[in-house]
């Protein structure tokens, strides 16, 4: 009997090495737990057959393109769409024998904090099903801590991967801009889009980040790698770690929430990691409204292309050509992509640029100089994830600004181009707490390391305490 | 700053190539104008003598080396069409921009 719930990757590759179980059988056991909780959960958008092998299988956030399965990005301009191409991502998983589980729900192009903004219906927190599981990548989150994936990949722009990893109690990481290849993933801000692993424990995820990560002539912005050490000590002797205050000590932070975290850090000292103070002044409260417009801007110009020509949705009996681009634009994109779009080209629009898209550049700058003052002291950085645990279904649908603060404390790193990984450390209400470790550019073993050490520590069940 | 007018949600819906019926347009007037009011905050910091980050990486091009490969064939580019023509996208004739 294979216990979905608990097999973590490096289980199920032992398991299937030792031939103790077949990959049919392995396959098999996913499929069944997805009959079985996703009714509830909708974490999947499309669940595929088992392609045959004995490779341990994986889901796949439905932005990432996938030759011959259907590719939505959660969003009905994309209905049908069927790319002919695989996405670096997913080549280099199939080499690794990973077979596809199926495709995951997310916002619509991975805009928003709650995965509540799909076009195919919102994704429930395995922990309480009346509750979101976070965004965009609620599908691959709520699938792995469901029991419905042993892993899967997501996509992270200001927060992605780690949050709905925060809100359903599992590992997720944001790699360094530049690591993982975009090639085949659809665009949302390219200054910004990481492709990153989900995972139930450290170990895992930093296998499947080694998968993925390293340079591809296909995307001229990655770069060459360190070696991925997937970690096994115990200690964090000789570790600096830095406590931000404006990161730890905001008043959106739930006193649930703020009380897990300080545990954690407590355990740091206890480790031997040398643990200070520091400060980000301006990462916080400018990190919000400069990602809201570069993110917003990047994304009116690459959602240019669902124009109803080449693939994807077009309107039934249009006019003539602009009224084709038009109505095609505004019947298919849902309420999110919208909004963006025109706020980003009012950004970018004449006469205001240099006022928001330009000024919101330089915060940027700001924000990356001000990280590298505290990794001057410090080998990484620790925060919460999220300000708070998982919220209500329908919580924060009716005001956009109350949804955006969701990735207040995710946010500033991700404009830094930094890493960062989630790690459960507790619950709150009986929710899971996620703690956010970030390093410097390229410093993901150190992640690892910490990240490992912590979660022996904590000793957190990952299983969802009513499926257990 | 400025609230968002009828007039200049509907140029940057133009320039956006949307077209948005009436009732989402009462909607986004107001959220639009919350959003550039509260993004607006980055005008706060004096910020002269700072350069641009547009990109996380100090990375500037990545040759490659120029030797053909095999690309998408004809039926894969158009395989998605929402309709086509012989070898070609089909779309509407043009009209007034």
């Amino acid at each position: 009997m294979i216990d979905t719930l608990r097999l973590t990757a490096e289980d199920a590759k032992g398991l299937l090495e030792r031939r103790e179980v077949s990959g049919p059988e392995l396959f098999a056991a996913y499929l069944e737990a997805i009959g079985e909780r996703d009714p509830e959960l909708h974490c999947y958008l499309h669940v595929c057959e088992d392609p045959g092998g004995d490779g341990i299988p994986i889901a796949i956030k439905d932005v990432i393109g996938t030759k011959g399965i259907p590719t939505t990005a959660g969003s009905k301009i994309l209905q049908g769409y069927v790319p002919v191409y695989d996405s670096t991502v997913v080549t280099r998983c199939k080499e690794h024998g990973l077979r596809i589980l199926g495709k995951t729900n997310t916002d619509e192009f991975a805009m928003g904090s709650s995965t509540e903004n799909s076009a195919y219906g919102p994704t429930h927190n395995p922990w309480d099903p009346s509750r979101v599981p976070g965004g965009s990548g609620g599908g691959s989150a709520a699938a792995v801590s469901g029991g419905l994936a042993p892993w899967a990949l997501g996509s992270d722009t200001g927060g992605s991967i780690k949050q709905p990893s925060s809100l359903c109690g599992n590992v997720g990481l944001r790699p360094t801009y530049g690591t993982v290849s975009r090639y085949g993933i659809v665009a949302f801000a390219s200054s910004l889009d990481q492709v990153g692993p989900v995972a139930r424990n450290v170990r895992d995820c930093a296998y499947l980040y080694s998968v993925i990560a390293g340079r591809d002539p296909c995307d001229s912005t990655t770069v060459d790698v360190p070696s991925v050490v997937l970690p096994e000590a115990d200690g964090l002797a000789g570790l600096r770690v830095g406590v931000p205050r404006e990161l730890n000590e905001h008043e959106a932070i739930e006193p649930g929430v703020r009380v897990a975290v300080q545990r954690a850090i407590e355990l740091c000292r206890e480790l031997g990691a040398e643990v200070g103070e520091c400060s980000l002044p301006r990462s916080v409260d400018f990190g919000l409204p400069c990602y809201y417009l570069v993110a917003p801007a990047e994304a009116s110009s690459n959602l240019a292309r669902y124009d109803g020509v080449r693939f994807g949705y077009r309107t039934p009996h249009p006019e003539d050509r602009l009224g084709m681009y038009k109505r095609t634009r505004d019947e298919g994109f849902g309420d999110e992509p919208k909004r963006r779009i025109l706020v980003g080209t009012y950004a970018l629009s004449a006469g205001y640029y240099d006022a928001y898209y330009g000024q919101a550049q330089k915060v940027r700058t700001v924000i990356a100089r001000e990280h590298a003052d505290a990794f001057e002291r410090f080998d990484v950085l620790v925060m919460p994830t999220s300000p708070t645990v998982a919220f209500e279904l329908g919580g924060r649908t009716a005001d956009p600004l109350a949804m955006y603060a969701s990735d207040l404390l995710t946010i500033p790193s991700c404009m830094a181009g930094l890493p960062g990984l989630n790690i459960p450390c507790g619950l709150s209400e009986g929710l899971p707490v996620g703690l956010q470790i970030i390093g410097p550019q390229f410093a993901e073993n150190a992640l690892f390391r910490v990240g490992h050490a912590l979660e022996q520590a904590i000793g957190f069940d990952v299983v969802p305490e009513r499926l257990r | 700053m400025p609230e968002i007018s009828r007039e200049q949600l509907l140029h940057v819906a133009h320039l956006a190539r949307l077209e948005l019926r009436e009732d989402e347009l009462a909607r986004l007037e107001a959220q639009l104008g919350d959003i550039i009011a509260a993004v607006s905050k980055v005008s706060e910091l004096d910020l002269g003598g700072v350069p641009a980050t547009s990109h996380p990486l100090d990375v500037v091009n990545a040759w490659g080396e120029d030797e053909p490969r095999p690309c998408l064939s004809v039926e894969d580019a158009l395989a998605n069409a929402p309709e086509r023509e012989g070898d070609y996208f089909r779309v509407p004739p043009g009209g007034a921009s």
